[in-house]
């Protein structure tokens, strides 16, 4: 990078928010994907969305990559710059600007850590229900450019569903404003629903509208053990089919089981295949009757074990196991692949099926946790990332899995997104047509193809 | 160190919002994640050590909240002191480093007298005038922080005061040794003095040996492992001269140091032995809360607890401390915001990183201020001097005791 391009940069942000030693540039090579890493020619972190866009405007003058970052937790691949060029990250940007209590909005800054929203809301009794495994620390502004999904979305959906406005920085630097606080609004294309999910392709968000809910008055906590795996698959499309709409609905094969029991002790039997964490939540009346509902179910898929939670720090307890799941499988090896193939719920029965028989053919560790009542699994292989045989076959593994969610009328990936990871696979999911109009849209917010290149196709 | 502790590192991030010094710059090279893959690519070959990668792994307080967070098991904090250890061990120690880990700290009567001009210092009001004429400015910053970090000394370390052996109260239930920490015996006495008390007092027979030598916890800052580990083969032996239940302290940072014997001399069973009986004070004292709660008298007061990071974090003790105010009658305790977050002491941090420890207390003490507590407790000397500093400055109403000198009060109230 030139050394007048760097101190045009610097005149931006100011020295201490501009990193451009060979040490620094080092560790913002990678993000949360294992195998991964590539690094930047500069690191900025702004502290404005003013300094955003002229930061934006002079590496787009300058014909330098540039690339969003977060808090660098995705697991695509999504915030690493691989053409090098500029990473730009939001975390200096993390003021939550308003919480509308007529409109049941909040408009915060990207780099807001989507739990500190969560408290926030709370504290008055309002609730923004997505909830990534990551909320400790991803920002929203990645949860947006991800489409971030989480342990409530059987219920309350994803953060597509929250998001009703968005100012956005384009990539020459220009800002876009869309959606807003009205609840109705059908002028022109949807642009804000087209940025969601762009992952930091299109534009870098400088803020964000989100629509709250109030806070449910009550909830309750079941855990389910079954015998039989299919069983427990059974039992969450039967209670889904019985329309009971249960806030989670979280699964755990026997491998998750085993690794949790060894890790944590929390109780789990280990001839047990499957696990349900199962929470329903709103009026109390209607608690009662959905869990009452969910029990009944449960025995008739033959459950050997069920257990409601009778107090906050009980249903802390029961949802540890699956709190826990992926830590105690990270454990068990160095590397931790975790994929987010998703299947339409009545599949999931017959997809746990097949992880396990792929797992098995390439003999390989797979452990499958995840939103089963959303059908998003977590297939998760443990691996050593300096044992190049069985990487490659965990690869060969997975592309059969992905092949496999296809057939089944799911994706490739339900919330992690493309980012450098699944690009090999998007192509058999949306075909030619799909890639064609995807580039156009890429080529009309960024002729250039300068903001965070190299990603989705 | 193992090069898989490494790579078990699998980048998720979890350990972010826990980094006192991300928290404070939202820098990946002031990320426990970030650290860990420094050290990997300097063990890669891919960076060196240099000025560079040293600033970035300095920065680091060893607080290990990352390993609390940490969803693998690393211990980013730890890793990166035995990195700096290894480091050290190949280009050795500095004269002065020589001198200050080796000649003084292993000695307590060197330590002691070491002290004495500091206590003549305060004793004949030279500390006053020195205060209001601000001559330290003209000293080294460093200097001039330690100064003003120093409470009203006690009149004689608690080393040279306290009997080898103290008997039980009434019928003898068992025997401590009593690791008496040199901070706490040479400026906490009257904390350590309530921790025997309590001992006895629950039926201990406590033996604090004379002879004992620091826990190491200073070379362990100062990357000296081979200090460490001298210190270590001393304790244990002359500990395991005598039968003990227990071995006891009341500083968060020795605890955290003893219980690590057994990793730092690896093979060796006695050392392993001697980790395996040592207990923070507040362990100990909970498994007697029945007997405590009849002897506590009420002290109508409000408190908020302080978890240090060397008991918090390194001990995985927070339950205990909190059973134990709760048995006060009459004690309101108020948490505050993040109780296991560092308050920046670090052992000597606040003197190595002055800004930054700064920028940690800062944060530390809003949250203790928003408690409305007039009373903070902790126990670890570190936090005590860090704490003490910092509130009787800003608000000397707040007031800072140790664990056991609030137990012991109520016992006596
Ligand atoms: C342990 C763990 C658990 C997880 N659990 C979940 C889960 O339950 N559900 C889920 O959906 N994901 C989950 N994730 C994935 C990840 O946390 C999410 O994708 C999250 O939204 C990323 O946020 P971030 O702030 O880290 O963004 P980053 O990783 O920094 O960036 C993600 C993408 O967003 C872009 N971006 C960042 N900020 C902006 C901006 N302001 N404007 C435009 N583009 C931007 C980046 O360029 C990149 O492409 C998990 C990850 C881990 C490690």
């Amino acid at each position: 990078m030139e050394a007048s391009f760097i101190k045009e940069l610097q005149g931006i942000v100011g020295k201490e928010h501009l990193l451009t030693d060979r040490e620094s540039l080092a560790v913002y090579g990678y993000d949360a994907t294992p195998e991964l890493e590539s690094a930047p020619g500069a690191v900025l972190l702004p502290g404005s969305g003013e300094e955003m866009a002229r930061i934006m405007a002079l590496c787009y003058g300058n014909g330098v990559p540039l690339t969003p970052r977060g808090s660098g937790t995705n697991l695509s691949g999504g915030s690493i710059a691989i053409s090098g060029g500029v990473v730009m990250q939001t975390s200096r940007l993390n003021r939550i600007l308003e919480i509308d209590q007529e409109n049941l909005t909040a408009t915060v800054e990207p780099g807001v850590i989507t739990s500190t929203l969560h408290k926030r809301v709370e504290a008055i009794g309002l609730f923004y229900p997505p909830d990534p495994g990551s909320m400790n620390i991803s920002t929203m502004g990645g949860n947006v450019a991800e489409n971030a999904g989480g342990l409530r979305g059987l219920k309350y959906g994803v953060t597509a569903d929250y998001v009703m406005g968005l100012k956005t920085i384009l990539p020459h630097g220009e800002l876009l404003r869309s959606g807003g606080k009205a609840v109705k609004d059908v002028a022109g294309y949807n642009l804000t629903q087209l940025l969601i999910s762009s992952e930091g392709t299109l534009g870098v968000f400088s803020e964000i509208t989100v629509k709250l809910v109030p806070k449910p008055r009550s909830k309750k906590t079941m855990l389910v053990h079954f015998p039989e795996m299919e069983q427990a698959a059974l039992t969450v499309s039967a209670i889904i089919a019985a329309r009971i709409i249960p806030a989670t609905l979280e699964f755990l094969d026997k491998v998750t089981i085993r690794c949790v029991e060894d890790y944590a002790h929390v109780g789990l039997p280990l001839d047990v295949d499957a696990v349900l964490l199962i929470e329903v939540d709103g009026h109390p009346a209607e608690v009662e009757e959905d869990a009452a509902g969910i029990r009944v179910i449960c025995e008739k898929h033959r459950c050997s074990f069920f257990q409601t939670a009778a107090t906050p720090e009980e249903a802390l307890k029961l949802a540890t196991a699956r709190r826990v799941a992926l830590s105690s499988l990270a454990r068990l090896k160095p590397t931790t692949i975790l994929e987010d193939a998703t299947v339409p719920r009545s599949c999931i029965a017959p997809m746990l099926k097949f992880i396990q028989e792929t797992a098995k053919k390439y003999d390989l560790t797979i452990g499958t946790f995840g939103h089963a009542g959303d059908g998003n699994l977590h297939p998760t292989c443990l691996t050593d990332e300096r044992d190049h045989e069985e990487i490659r076959r965990a690869h060969l593994a997975f592309s059969e899995i992905f092949d496999k969610a296809i057939q089944m009328g799911g994706t490739i990936t339900g919330e992690h997104g493309v980012g450098i990871a699944k690009k090999p696979y998007l192509p058999r999911l949306v075909g030619e047509a799909g890639l064609r109009v995807m580039r156009g849209i890429k080529g009309g917010f960024d002729p250039k193809g300068l903001l965070n290149p190299g990603k989705i196709f | 160190m193992e090069y898989v502790e490494l790579l078990n590192c699998m980048r998720c991030g979890m350990c972010l919002p826990h980094c006192p010094t991300y928290k404070e710059t939202f820098l990946e090279t002031a990320s426990p994640r970030g650290r860990v893959a420094l050290v990997r690519k300097i063990q890669d070959g891919d960076l060196e050590v240099n000025e560079r990668t040293l600033e970035f792994l300095t920065l680091c307080l060893d607080c290990q909240a990352c390993a609390t967070a940490c969803p693998c098991g690393v211990n980013a904090g730890e890793l990166v002191a035995e990195f700096k250890c290894e480091e050290k061990e190949k280009g050795g120690l500095s004269f002065m480093e020589e001198l200050i880990l080796r000649k003084l700290v292993p000695h307590p009567d060197r330590l002691e007298s070491a002290m004495l001009p500091l206590r003549l210092y305060q004793k004949t009001g030279l500390q006053r005038l020195v205060r209001t004429l601000g001559i330290l400015k003209m000293f080294p910053p460093a200097l001039e922080r330690m100064e003003g970090l120093l409470p009203p000394l006690p009149a004689r370390p608690l080393r040279k005061s306290l009997q080898e052996v103290t008997p039980a109260v009434g019928e003898e239930k068992g025997t401590v040794g009593f690791f008496l920490g040199c901070v706490m015996s040479l400026i906490f006495s009257e904390a350590s003095h309530a921790t025997v008390r309590l001992l006895s007092t629950l039926g201990y027979k406590v033996i604090t040996p004379k002879s004992q030598k620091c826990c190491g916890a200073p070379n362990m800052l100062g990357s000296d492992l081979e200090g460490v580990r001298r210190m270590a083969l001393f304790n244990v032996e002359l500990f395991g001269s005598h039968d003990l239940d227990f071995i006891v302290t009341d500083c968060g940072g020795c605890g955290a140091e003893l219980k690590k014997y057994g990793r730092h001399l690896p093979g060796d069973k006695s050392s392993a032995e001697f980790s395996a009986k040592v207990r923070d004070i507040s362990e100990l004292l909970a498994l007697h809360a029945d007997e405590l709660k009849e002897k506590l008298k009420p002290l109508p007061r409000k408190v908020t607890w302080h978890d240090a990071c060397h008991i918090a974090h390194c001990q995985g003790i927070r339950q205990q401390p909190r059973a134990l105010l709760a048995l006060i009658p009459q004690l309101e305790v108020s948490e505050m915001n993040d109780p296991d977050t560092c308050c920046g002491s670090g052992g000597t941090y606040n003197i190595a990183q002055p800004e930054m420890s700064d920028r940690i207390l800062k944060r530390k003490v809003d949250s203790i201020l928003a408690t409305g507590a007039d009373y903070l407790v902790t126990a670890n000397p570190g936090c005590l001097l860090q704490l003490k500093k910092a509130l009787s400055e800003t608000t000397p109403k707040v007031k800072v005791v140790h664990l056991t000198e609030l137990l012991s009060e109520s016992l006596v109230a």
